[in-house]
């Protein structure tokens, strides 16, 4: 399969501007991998241009590196309601930084730990949500005008109208209250906007020459989507992707303050719900409730300026918006 | 004249409220345990309620036929009884529904028109420090859950200083009315999260409407007639830009009520976000699916009456 071929860039009249000649044979994928890494550089140097999008990333990666260290930074005792050492609800100090909980519990501990679950949930239910969106996209675009499009159409559509929030509210009170239940409705709920500009940008990949090539070669539908459409369509769905983080993030939020948050494990939106019903309304007990409530906006702030650095450097339109 | 637009786009409502009745029942049917193992469990239910639930959905007749009970006893307005309380859920919602009404619509109001107001004078003055500032402001108040949000408000307003009541919707109790001005101080609050909580994605989306209006060569044409820079924006570029943040604000009832039901958790306020919560802690599934169903309706109304409007105000739509 692999032929020696040469290196068709040199033969478009991009190439040829630039003056470049191909200087040996390549195979076919050292030619893609070049291509890819010469596109990445590009996009890279575009995203390090735009300083929100790089103090988003900065925010991002704090996270994630904290999420990944909390099994060492906090001990499984320093959160056991029961094991716990501090004295109940005190002010922040010396020894507890942002004070402590009900349990005696150090708020700071929590938040930390709280970061493991709340950014696994937005990451694998925007993994879900993604994967179904990207899916119901570039099938109903591939197919556009037939009747699969239009079923597949018509469910997205639905998808986008419908009240999702509370669809998700009630999807989650019937499966009941667990990790995976919380990701499955997340993601269940919120991939109806990727799907439509998937399927966007499908339209418009499929009537593209090179499409029609592939087929006359005799490619089958599957070779073609996954070979020469999904590539051409994928920043549209990484940009979306990001940008789906923040919805998730949110709605794990919502969930917890309702209580339908896995009562076994930690979240920033947990921590907020077990705050408030601790009465740290009545009671004054700020830092336990605003602490978890600015991680989440750090982090929803951080994945949207990414998203939207992404959004302008993939969709050229958007490019003179800002 | 346009009549054939009007005819497809009431079909579309039409299968969109099948799909939720749908979605609905069968929703129902995968939850853990059976709807029957269900209510029987339920001990406030009396015996007669309980025999009256199983014959109103047929829930012991085979599953195709359950379902067009289902869809008979829904359309004909009979929702069935709270699990918990036994109450007709019809008349539980009808209780419910103003106080919800009132909440929605003055914080989705007061979100659009000054979120509005805020990405006209923003998209038509790019790159000011009123533009930075409300931008970086919207994404903000974008960024923030509004529970949380609502939770804040009612720390420093309610309880540290006071000035607003803590929750409920009137602080009046028994048989006297409630003054309306007693209300207000009530919604104040709870109004407030909804409209700071949402306000931000009409600012976005009506700035770069406008940014995209900006260009255009009817503008370039109208300041060439020696319009002043008021009357080129009044006249040419906010009716131009206004139709995206107008579907924005319809479709926008419908997450503004997955909304209101956190802020009114947090408010106690006496809606139908409040009776959802309470649902949930009940696990009173018949509600819940009652809430859903209703939710559903009222988005399916707004975007039907938004289409058809939509097709009066831009002529172009009818032809895609």
């Amino acid at each position: 399969m692999s032929n020696e071929i040469s290196d068709p860039t040199a033969a478009s009249g991009a190439a040829d501007s630039e003056g470049r000649r191909p200087e040996r044979l390549l195979s076919r994928r050292q030619l893609t991998a070049r291509r890819r890494r010469d596109s990445f550089t590009r996009n890279w140097g575009m995203f390090k241009a735009n300083k929100q999008a790089m103090v988003g990333l900065g925010i991002l990666v704090f996270f994630t590196v904290v999420a990944f260290l909390s099994p060492l930074l906090v001990s499984a005792d320093a959160i056991d309601p029961a094991a716990a050492s501090g004295p109940p609800n005190s002010p922040p100090s010396a020894n507890y930084w942002l004070g402590t909980d009900s349990f005696g519990r150090s708020v700071l501990s929590l938040l930390i730990v709280g970061s493991r679950v709340s950014l696994l949930v937005g990451v694998t239910a925007t993994i879900g949500a993604v994967l179904i969106g990207a899916t119901v996209g570039l099938v109903s675009g591939y197919y556009g005008g037939t009747r699969i499009d239009t079923v597949l159409g018509t469910l997205t559509d639905w998808f986008l109208v419908i009240p999702w929030l509370v669809l998700a509210i009630v999807m989650a009170a019937i499966l009941g209250p667990t990790l995976f239940n919380v990701i499955l409705v997340i993601a269940v709920t919120s991939w109806a906007m990727t799907a439509r500009i998937v399927r966007a940008q499908t339209l418009s990949v499929r009537r593209r020459p090179f499409i029609e090539r592939a087929r006359a070669l005799g490619a089958s539908d599957w070779s073609i989507i996954t070979h020469h459409v999904l590539p051409n369509v994928f920043p549209v769905i990484f940009a979306q992707a990001v940008l789906t983080v923040a919805v998730a993030i949110l709605s794990e939020t919502t969930l917890a303050i309702l209580g339908l948050g896995d009562p076994t494990a930690i979240s920033w939106g947990r921590i907020i719900e077990e705050a408030f019903n601790a009465g740290s309304m009545a009671n004054g007990y700020w830092w336990w409730m605003i602490p978890p409530g600015i991680a989440i906006i750090c982090v929803t702030l951080a994945v949207t300026m990414c998203g939207y650095a992404l959004e302008e450097i993939f969709n050229p339109k958007l490019r003179r918006r800002h | 004249m346009r009549l054939r637009y009007i005819r497809r786009k009431c079909g579309w409502a039409l299968l969109t409220l099948w799909f939720v009745l749908t979605a609905n029942f069968f929703l129902f049917r995968i939850m853990p345990g059976d709807p029957i193992g269900l209510l029987a469990r339920s001990q406030r239910l009396s015996a007669e309620a309980l025999a009256h639930q199983l014959t109103l959905f047929g829930l012991d007749r085979p599953l195709p036929l359950q379902y067009l009970i289902y869809l008979k006893q829904t359309l004909t307005g009979h929702l069935g009884v709270s699990i918990i309380s036994g109450t007709d859920i019809s008349t539980l919602i009808a209780g419910r529904i103003w106080p919800t009404v009132l909440l929605v619509g003055v914080g989705t109001g007061l979100a659009a028109l000054v979120g509005v107001l805020i990405g006209i004078k923003g998209g038509w003055a790019r790159g000011t420090s009123f533009d930075r500032s409300s931008l970086y402001g919207s994404l903000l108040l974008y960024a923030t859950p509004e529970g949380w949000l609502g939770m804040l408000l009612l720390i420093t307003f309610a309880g540290t200083l006071g000035w607003f009541p803590a929750g409920g919707y009137t602080s009046s109790s028994g048989d006297t009315a409630p003054q309306l001005g007693d209300i207000a101080s009530h919604l104040f609050l709870p109004a407030l999260t909804l409209t700071l909580g949402y306000i931000g994605s009409f600012v976005i989306v009506m700035r770069s409407s406008m940014i995209d209006v900006k260009d255009e060569d009817y503008i370039t044409t109208a300041r060439a007639k020696g319009l002043s820079d008021g009357q080129v924006r009044r006249r040419h570029a906010v009716p131009n830009a206004f139709l995206p943040s107008f579907t924005l604000i319809v479709l926008s009832v419908g997450f503004i009520l997955g909304g209101a039901i956190v802020v009114e958790t947090v408010f106690s306020w006496p809606g139908l976000g409040l009776l959802t919560y309470q649902a949930i802690k009940d696990q009173d599934y018949p509600v819940l699916q009652a809430v859903f169903l209703l939710s559903s309706l009222a988005v399916i109304i707004a975007n039907l009456v938004a289409d058809i409007t939509y097709g009066f105000l831009d002529p172009r739509i009818e032809e895609v």
